[in-house]
């Protein structure tokens, strides 16, 4: 088991110099804006362009620049500074990281609250009127953009321009150190809104894997036992039907908190998904790097967790 | 006096998308405390659904189940769902094929053993797991201790299987459903099996509902046979009676299909023509006329009664008897002339 994470974590390690490398290439070979000029301002003369395009490094070879990066990175956990405001992007990065992890948090638990229910509820009455609203429910949840679904909530439920002053509108977030309470209430929207697709797809996935569960012979066993139906549902077909699912889940967290671009910019919560939303705006190569770089690693720890918690969930499988 | 289990006339039918399967069209027989009723028949005669009819696993929304099933008097037909929990484990217990895939993958065997326990009696964990441990001894399954903790996929297949007797004969139940127990393990492993679910049944008094495909394990351990074809019983009797005079051209075929090593070898195996029929739409008259080598004009038109022709043999066939024991005569293996 130690040696299969050591060398989980060795190929961590080609991954991440991999990603950053592409997003190095992809910056420089994709047309975009030039940072120095962004960050000279309007009217800047050329000289001023040229001195600010010498101090960021950009005047240097591509090759040189990241090597000049990896090194850094390598070596002090540096991610270099933003080109717009000259700030350590893995401050910057760190200081987003709490709202990032709030809304995934909560996302989580939702649409792990409601899809588990849902999709058993549906599994054990197949094709019944219940299931079939369920799954049509589904179905809109996994359609349905985010973008347009945290407008339609806003438009509803926003305290500012809300049909119905309920929750925080888009901008209010406070983080669950300085006011719970408000943390709680700034979220709510866009914890729904983020776990709708999810919620919806989980339902199909638990329905789906419970349906085939319980066609197993042990479930059979089970009920020849003259264990009561819901034990047999429950303990029996759903802890096997969710095995699986564990994978998926692990993997959905570890990319949601690489950045929920689109929630956190519907509902302008300061996190690294807006983080990263703003820096690819602003040509910010640092920034954009950052944000990548972390995401990838997310990825690749859940990935990690979730091999290694699958040998505690199915005794069948061994490394 | 009634027999502790009593199946009269069950019928079972599924609805399926291809049309209405009758799976069991009319099966009635019945097993004593101490007895062992085999049950024998291609796959998808029937005999399997017959049994898991009989503790209510056949209660789906699609399937039709009619009849009656007497166990100690009550119809277990029309118990409700909670009360046949109650019977199913500690009165009616049952076994399955492929033991690996009847444990649950995911839970260690004792644990299994263990919520058999607790689903029926008032008692704590850890007495629930000394009878665990006692049970898996019971079934001669070597440091039980050590066992009770491994997971199914960590045992050999005959270990699986007398976890699973072990599992079902825990709670000492009146009635042992088997369900082809041995079919999925090695011929050696089989014969143990057998022989600790005969010695078990022997020590609890236990009535056992053996069903198979296989003749040879019927003959080690059945007092009395059930031959089912197609949904029916087509002949019945005590054990002696079927393998030395068998009346019904089926189990005819049936012990003329076996390998046998007590008779001059022929040059092939006699298997019975034809396939098993649709239970869709069944033949008419006799089910088995279509890959019957005995068919007479009227079997194709009228459905033989299970009729008895010998006190406790029963047979449905139209042809006479006097034909069938003629026919029966010339057929039988003979036994290898000294040599």
């Amino acid at each position: 088991m130690a040696r299969y994470i050591v060398r989980r974590l060795a190929w961590a390690v080609v991954m991440l110099v991999v990603v950053s490398a592409l997003t190095f290439l992809i910056f420089y070979t994709f047309p975009s804006a030039d940072p120095a000029a962004l960050r000279a301002g309007r009217q800047a003369t050329p000289q001023l362009i040229e001195q600010i395009r010498h101090a960021l490094g950009l005047d240097k070879p591509v090759y040189e620049q990241f090597f000049i990066y990896m090194k850094n990175l390598g070596l002090h956990f540096d991610l270099g500074y933003s080109y717009q405001n000259n700030v350590p992007v893995r401050q910057e990065i760190f200081a987003r990281l709490p709202a990032t992890i709030s809304l995934t948090a909560g996302a989580f638990v939702v649409w792990m609250l409601i899809g588990i229910p849902v999709g058993v509820l549906s599994a054990i009455r197949p094709r019944s009127v219940g299931d079939r609203v369920a799954m049509g429910g589904a179905l809109v949840g996994i359609s349905a953009p985010v973008y347009w679904l945290g407008l339609v909530a806003l438009f509803l439920f926003a305290s500012d321009i809300g049909k119905v002053h309920l929750f925080g509108g888009a901008g209010s977030y406070v983080p669950l150190t300085q006011d719970p309470g408000g943390w709680v209430k700034s979220l709510i929207l866009p914890w729904f809104v983020l776990a709708a697709a999810f919620a919806a797809f989980y339902a199909r996935m638990v329905r789906g894997n419970l349906i085939e569960v319980m066609g197993e012979d042990y479930i059979r066993t089970a009920r020849a036992k003259g264990l009561p139906e819901r034990r047999v549902i429950l303990r029996h077909g759903l802890r096997a039907a969710l095995t699986p699912i564990v994978t998926i889940a692990g993997l959905d967290i570890g990319i949601l908190l690489g950045g929920a671009v689109l929630t956190e910019t519907v509902f302008n919560i300061p996190g690294v998904g807006r983080f990263a939303y703003d820096s690819i705006v602003n040509s910010d190569l640092p920034a954009i790097q950052g944000t990548v770089l972390f995401g990838a690693l997310f990825i690749i720890v859940a990935n990690l967790i979730v091999d290694i918690a699958y040998a505690f969930l199915d005794p069948r499988v061994r490394y | 006096m009634a027999a502790l289990l009593d199946i009269h006339d069950l019928r079972v039918s599924f609805q399926t998308r291809d049309g209405v399967v009758h799976a069991v069209d009319g099966v009635s027989t019945s097993v004593d405390r101490g007895k062992t009723l085999g049950l024998v028949g291609e796959s998808g005669s029937g005999k399997s659904v017959t049994a898991l009819s009989v503790i209510g696993l056949t209660r789906l929304p699609n399937a039709e189940v009619s009849g009656q099933v007497l166990f100690d008097g009550t119809d277990l037909l029309q118990l409700s769902s909670e009360r046949l929990q109650s019977v199913r484990g500690p009165r009616i217990a049952m076994i399955f094929q492929d033991p690996l895939s009847s444990l649950h993958p995911l839970y260690r065997v004792g644990w299994q053993i263990e919520e058999a326990i607790l689903a029926h009696e008032q008692v704590s964990r850890r007495a629930a797991r000394a009878r665990a441990v006692d049970a898996m001894r019971a079934v001669e399954m070597p440091n039980p201790a050590e066992l009770v903790d491994r997971y199914p996929h960590e045992l050999s297949g005959g270990m699986r299987q007398r976890a699973m007797i072990a599992m079902a004969l825990v709670l000492n139940p009146d009635v042992l459903i088997a369900d082809e127990p041995t079919t999925a393990l090695d011929v050696t492993v089989q014969a143990q099996i057998l022989e600790l679910i005969r010695s078990l049944q022997h020590d609890f008094d236990t009535a056992v509902v053996l069903i198979t495909h296989d003749f040879g394990v019927i003959a080690e351990t059945a007092d009395e046979v059930a031959v089912m074809y197609a949904g029916r019983i087509v002949e019945q009797g005590p054990i002696d009676t079927i393998l030395e005079a068998p009346e019904h051209p089926y189990t005819w075929g049936l012990l003329q299909s076996i390998p046998r090593l007590d008779t001059p070898r022929r040059d092939r195996l006699e298997p019975i023509t034809g396939t098993p029929p649709s239970l869709v739409y069944p033949p008419t008259g006799c089910h088995f006329h279509p890959r019957c080598p005995y068919v007479m004009p009227m079997c194709r038109t009228m459905d033989p009664e299970l009729l008895q022709s010998d006190p406790g043999h029963f047979v449905a066939c139209h042809l006479p008897v006097a034909e069938r024991r003629r026919i029966w005569q010339e057929l039988r293996p003979k036994p290898a002339e000294a040599a």
